[in-house]
C-alpha cells in the first residue's frame, strides 16, 4: 500500500501541516503575535517531558501544555507587562523548564533532537491520521469563523459594534494554534513550528489582493516548502525540518525580488 | 422614540473612574454631538453603546429594533494584510457588488470598490468607513471623531455627508468631536461630557453654559464666534433685535 513508503507518509505529513498552518499563518502575522507562536511552540517541549513522565502519547501532552499556554498569555494580556515581554518570559522559561524536565527523566535517553527540530522521516500511520485529523480540524474553525476573526482583527470596536465578541475570537485562535503546535512537532519541530506559520504567510503577502487570497498562496508556498525540503534533505542527506524552513525562507526571499520588480515595472 | 436609553451608567477602566452616573437618552432622526476635554469618556460611552466595554453599574438598553452604523475614530490596518475595498465592505457578512457600489455612492466615494484600503487618502478612508457603516441601514449611527486627521475643508465636506446621510436615510446620529463650531451648528442638541454630564441641551444653551465654558475656557472663542455668526444668520429674518444684541455681545469677547 502507498502509505507503507516512509517517504509518501513523511510528503503526506507536511503537506497537512502547511496547510493547516498557512491560513493560522496569515491572522498570526495580521496580528503581530509572532511570538505567540514561539511561546506555545517552545511550551511544547515541556509537554513532551510531561507526556514521558506521565506515558501518556506526546500528542495529548504537546496538545495540553500548548492549550494551558495559549489560555495563560490570553488571560495576561493588558495586565500591566507588554505582550511582547509577557511572551517572551513565558517561550523561554516554557523551553528551559521543558529541557530540565526532560533530562530528570529517569531511564529514557529520548532523542530531544527530534522534539526540537522534528523527524519527518520516522511519521507512523498512526501519528499521519493526528496530523491530518488535527489540519482538518483546525480548517474547518478557521473557515467557520473567518468572517468573525477578520473583523477582530481589523478592529475589536468595528466587531463589537456587528455583534461580535473579539476575546472569543481571540480564543478560537488561540485554540487553533495549539493544535497546529501540537501535530506539527513531530514534522518540523517545537524551534521550527513557527517558522511554518510566518514565513509562507510573510512570502504570500507581495502576491494578494485580498485576504482569502493570501491564505490560499500561503498553503501554496507552504506545500512546496514541505514537499521540496523533503526531496533536498533526501538528495542532499540534511536534517529535513530546518531543510523545509530554509526553502520557504529562500522562496520568501524570492517574493521579494518579485515583488519589488512588479513595482518597479508599474512606477 | 427612544432608540438607546442609558440610565446610572458608570465606567471603570483600570481602576479610573471613567463614566460617573451618566444618564442619557437618543431618539429616532436626532443628531447629538458629545463634547469634551481629552479623558472626558466620550468614545468610553459610545463603545459602551456598541457592547465595548461593560458597565461597571448602570445600564444601557437599546430599542429591539436597533441597528448600528459605526465609524470608529481610528481604524490601523495592518501593512501585511491586503484588503480591497470591496471585501472590506463585506465585513463580517458579504455583500453583493450592487449594494457595495451603492454604499460608496451613498458616502461620496463612487468607484473605490477595488482599490486597496492602504492605497486611500484620510478623507477617502473616512467615507468608506462610512459606507461600511451604512450597509446594514442603521437607525442609529455613532461617530467617533471621525475627521481627525482631515484638514478643515476635508472635515466639513465630511459633515455635510453626514446632513446628506441623514436627510436620506433619516438615521440619528451621535457623534463625539473637537470640532465644536463645525458640529454643534449642525446638532439637535450637545452633551457637554467631563466624566458626568456638565450640561446638556440644544447648542446655543450648552455654549452659553457656566460648565461648558469651564471647560473650553478661552481656547474656543474663536470657534463659539464662528459657531454664533452661523447661527445668527438663520434666526436675522425673526429677530432683528436679537442680531444686534449678538453682534455687540460678540465684539465684547
Amino acid at each position: 500500500m502507498m502509505l507503507d513508503s516512509f517517504l509518501v507518509r513523511a510528503a503526506l505529513a507536511g503537506l497537512g501541516v502547511a496547510i493547516a498552518a498557512a491560513p493560522l499563518g496569515c491572522f498570526v502575522v495580521w496580528r503581530r503575535m509572532a511570538y505567540f507562536g514561539d511561546a506555545t511552540a517552545h511550551a511544547a517541549i515541556l509537554g513532551v517531558a510531561l507526556a514521558l513522565s506521565f506515558s501518556m502519547s506526546i500528542f495529548t501532552g504537546v496538545l495540553t501544555v500548548a492549550l494551558l499556554m495559549a489560555a495563560l498569555v490570553s488571560s495576561l494580556s493588558g495586565r500591566g507587562f507588554a505582550m511582547d515581554t509577557l511572551l517572551g518570559v513565558m517561550a523561554h522559561s516554557a523551553l528551559a523548564f521543558g529541557l530540565v524536565a526532560v533530562s530528570l527523566l529517569q531511564g529514557a535517553r529520548i532523542d530531544l533532537m527530534a522534539y526540537l527540530f522534528g523527524d519527518i522521516l520516522a511519521v507512523g500511520k498512526t501519528d499521519l491520521a493526528v496530523i491530518w485529523i488535527g489540519a482538518v480540524l483546525v480548517l474547518s474553525m478557521v473557515t467557520w469563523r473567518w468572517s468573525a476573526l477578520l473583523t477582530s482583527t481589523l478592529n475589536p470596536d468595528l466587531a463589537y459594534a456587528s455583534g461580535i465578541n473579539p476575546r472569543r475570537e481571540q480564543l478560537v485562535l488561540t485554540l487553533a494554534l495549539a493544535l497546529v503546535v501540537a501535530v506539527a512537532i513531530k514534522v518540523v519541530g517545537a524551534l521550527l513550528i513557527s517558522a511554518m506559520l510566518i514565513i509562507p504567510a510573510a512570502a504570500a503577502r507581495a502576491f494578494a489582493n485580498t485576504p482569502e487570497r493570501m491564505a490560499i498562496i500561503a498553503a501554496g508556498i507552504g506545500a512546496m516548502s514541505a514537499l521540496g525540503g523533503l526531496q533536498l534533505s533526501i538528495h542532499f542527506d540534511t536534517p529535513t525540518g530546518p531543510t523545509i524552513v530554509g526553502l520557504a525562507a529562500v522562496l520568501f526571499a524570492l517574493s521579494g525580488v518579485g515583488d519589488m520588480a512588479r513595482r518597479a515595472g508599474q512606477g | 422614540m427612544t432608540l438607546v436609553d442609558i440610565q446610572g451608567l458608570n465606567v471603570r477602566l483600570g481602576g479610573n473612574t471613567v463614566l460617573h452616573h451618566v444618564d442619557f437618552q437618543i431618539g429616532t432622526g436626532e443628531i447629538v454631538t458629545i463634547v469634551g476635554p481629552n479623558g472626558s469618556g466620550k468614545s468610553t460611552l459610545l463603545r459602551a453603546i456598541i457592547g465595548a466595554v461593560k458597565p461597571t453599574s448602570g445600564q444601557v438598553k437599546p430599542a429591539k429594533d436597533l441597528r448600528i452604523g459605526y465609524v470608529p475614530q481610528t481604524l490601523h490596518i495592518d501593512p501585511t494584510l491586503p484588503i480591497t475595498v470591496c471585501r472590506f465592505l463585506g465585513l463580517p457578512s458579504r455583500v453583493s457588488t450592487q449594494i457595495a457600489n451603492e454604499a460608496l455612492i451613498g458616502a461620496g466615494v463612487e468607484g473605490l470598490g477595488n482599490q486597496q484600503m492602504a492605497d486611500l487618502s484620510g478623507g477617502q478612508f473616512q467615507r468608506v468607513l462610512l459606507a461600511r457603516a451604512l450597509l446594514n441601514r442603521p437607525n442609529l449611527l455613532l461617530l467617533d471623531e471621525a475627521t481627525q486627521g482631515l484638514d478643515q475643508l476635508g472635515s466639513a465636506a465630511f459633515y455635510r455627508q453626514i446632513e446628506d446621510v441623514r436627510r436620506n436615510m433619516g438615521c440619528s446620529v451621535l457623534m463625539v468631536s473637537h470640532e465644536l463650531h463645525v458640529v454643534m451648528s449642525a446638532s439637535d442638541r450637545v452633551i457637554c461630557l467631563n466624566g458626568h454630564v456638565c450640561c446638556e441641551g440644544a447648542p446655543e444653551h450648552v455654549a452659553s453654559a457656566p460648565e461648558y465654558r469651564a471647560l473650553f475656557g478661552s481656547g474656543t472663542q474663536g470657534a463659539l464666534a464662528l459657531y454664533r455668526h452661523e447661527h445668527n444668520h438663520s434666526h436675522d429674518h425673526q429677530d432683528g433685535h436679537d442680531h444686534s444684541h449678538s453682534n455687540n455681545h460678540e465684539a465684547a469677547e
